[in-house]
């Protein structure tokens, strides 16, 4: 994991290197004389090497010190910390829905597999999984922020609203409804199937037969002996589902104009503010190192066979 | 079949009938029995064919150029979706768009498919240190927050061009298919054929690319396939968000990036709507007939 995180770390120094301009070029009025800029850059070092510059940048990161916005004329921290909030929410609101969803209709279409709702689920996460989220989102949005009119079409929370009191906090998660709704509604399809296949496997296991042999009641069998094996599985994938999520709001916030980190590097790449470009790409590729080992964690936790010796 | 056998007395004809069915006859069979992929492989060829016949009559600068007397009207007898804020025919740049869209969907495809088999292959091959160091390379690539890298790599290259888009995107989407190739050439390198063509003295590339390759042949066809879809839907992702295609070069992601003006969401739907159709019938078709060769490949699977 550390030599993935510094490879990912010379990976965005080299991007941030070949990016048009550096730190000094939005701060400067273009009328000073080239000489002095010159003098300047050699003072902040943008002459040095590129070892002794990428030593300075990884020094400065490892101090919370991101750089400077040149278009919000603040640091990048306090800019991103803004929007983190609100990607936050919006990633727990989606990830909540994601298994409302996958586990109830995963267990229905594994329980009664061949049945007629089994085949409406199967139907429906073929469906999922060959639409991109961003017609999803935007049909989501003509049809019940638009044309029905339920819910916001644009915002984190609505104007006026004072922090902290109820009515915010209500209007917060009013925002949150809609693009949660929509983004989990495709997310889910790979985790309903996968329980599903996972409950018709373990429907078939040897433990199961002798559970019904002793007679438990066959509620019993299913929440208690196949459930839990079949859960075990999809709460490793659990890491994964973060990463995925990652991809997913850079679409659904464009979209829904939702004040997040998505729309935040989205705005920043088309405004040339780079210094908050390659902050976001740092922190979203950790995120998804750090998505990918707590998965680890977890399936060594629940499955004692793969962990490590 | 059978009940033929006995009419015949010609010979050849005989052993012509005893002859197992050839990979391509299955994979006939699947797709014919699986009305839902029939109709979908004819509905791909006809749209493919419709398009690029088209597109050779449409000219596509005069389709891009914009014309002020009429922007934003309704579909018309003259205009059949309309036209966009530039005064732009919405059918004209539908059959363009659908033509890029499939293109480069194509494209990424074909060259994903080629470092994927090579990356793959090399990798699964010989095995040991050459895999271990291969294996970190592709982990890496696969943590990367690919969408976000590929945007931003758009963004910056200086002269930016279809090329130049279709390398970016297959520089970070290589990694399934090379994952998938690996694994495969691990088993098969196990097998007496690769033992005993290094014993009669094969080089290591001959085995690899005429030897092991061939047997690989159906899973890479048929993920080939379902990655189609994936990139045609990645690709209308990027140039929605207006990262992808040039707009001078619309694709079908462009028209449903006019979708993101409120005015045109809500009340202008002929514009996005079609595409937003298209798109998803086309991933739709493409898998549709990827999960066909798919079960032709497994033969435990198959229908017919």
């Amino acid at each position: 994991m550390i030599p993935q995180i510094i490879l990912l770390s010379v990976l965005i120094f080299i991007m941030a290197k070949m990016m048009p301009g550096d730190a000094l070029s939005g701060l400067i009025d273009p009328n000073i004389d080239p000489a002095t800029i010159e003098a300047k850059r050699e003072q902040m070092g943008l002459n040095d090497p590129w070892y002794q510059q990428y030593g300075r940048w990884v020094d400065d990161l490892l101090h919370g010190d991101l750089g400077q916005s040149f278009r919000y004329k603040m640091p990048v921290t306090e800019l991103i910390s803004q929007r983190l909030m609100n990607t936050l929410w919006l990633s727990l609101a989606t990830l909540i829905f994601t298994y409302i969803i996958a586990i109830p209709l995963g267990i229905i279409s594994g329980r009664y597999n061949d049945s007629l709702a089994d085949q409406a689920i199967t139907g429906y996460t073929y469906l999922g999984f060959a639409t991109p989220l961003f017609i999803f989102a935007l049909v989501m949005l003509w049809l019940f922020g638009f044309h029905f009119g339920w819910f916001p079409t644009g915002g984190s929370v609505a104007p006026g609203m004072e922090p902290g009191s109820f009515a915010y906090v209500l209007s917060k998660i009013n925002h949150l409804l809609l693009p949660a709704i929509s983004m989990s509604l495709i997310a889910t399809v790979g985790t309903v199937q996968y329980l599903r296949n996972e409950i018709i496997d373990t429907k078939q296991k040897d433990f199961i037969h002798t559970a019904r042999a002793k007679g438990a009641p066959e509620t019993r069998v299913y929440n208690k002996h196949i459930f839990r094996n079949s859960l075990l599985p999809i709460a490793a994938f659990f890491g994964y589902e973060i990463t995925m999520l990652i991809g997913g709001t850079v679409f659904v916030e464009t979209i829904f104009s939702f004040p997040g980190m998505g729309q935040l590097f989205l705005e920043s790449i088309t405004m040339r503010d780079y210094s908050v470009v390659t902050s976001l790409v740092l922190l979203f590729g950790i995120a998804s190192i750090l998505g990918a080992l707590l998965s680890d964690i977890i399936l060594s936790l629940v499955d004692p066979r793969i962990r490590i010796k | 079949m059978g009940k033929d056998v006995g009419v015949m007395t010609d010979k050849e004809e005989l052993q012509h009938v005893t002859k197992s069915p050839s990979g391509f006859s299955i994979v006939w069979r699947e797709i014919v029995r699986d009305k839902l992929a029939l109709v979908s492989l004819i509905f791909l060829i006809s749209i493919t064919a419709f398009v690029f016949g088209t597109s050779y009559v449409l000219d596509q600068d005069e389709i891009v150029s914009v014309d002020l007397f009429s922007i934003h009207q309704p579909p018309s007898e003259e205009f059949w979706l309309g036209t966009d804020y530039g005064g732009r025919d919405v059918f004209g740049q539908l059959i363009i768009g659908t033509r890029n869209s499939l293109s480069i969907g194509i494209l990424v495809t074909l060259m994903t498919g080629l470092i994927g088999i090579i990356f793959g292959l090399v990798s699964g091959y010989f095995g040991g240190h050459i895999d271990n160091v291969l294996m970190r390379i592709l982990d890496f690539f696969m943590i990367l927050p690919f969408l976000m890298i590929i945007i931003v790599f758009v963004a910056m290259v200086p002269k930016y061009s279809i090329v130049s888009f279709s390398l970016i995107m297959t520089a970070f989407l290589w990694m399934g298919i090379a994952r998938l190739i690996r694994s495969k050439a691990l088993q098969e390198r196990e097998l007496d054929y690769v033992q005993a063509s290094k014993t009669l003295g094969s080089s290591n590339l001959k085995i690899m690319f005429t030897q092991v390759l061939p047997n690989l042949t159906s899973i890479i066809i048929v993920n080939m396939t379902l990655n189609l879809a994936a990139n045609i839907g990645l690709e209308s992702g990027l140039s929605f968000l207006g990262f992808g295609f040039p707009e001078s070069t619309p694709s079908l992601g462009t028209l449903l990036s006019y979708a993101t003006n409120p005015q045109t969401l809500e009340f202008r739907w002929w514009i996005w709507m079609p595409a937003a159709a298209l798109i998803l019938l086309l991933m739709l078709s493409v898998r549709n007939v990827g999960e066909a060769l798919k079960r032709a490949t497994d033969a435990r699977q198959r229908r017919g």
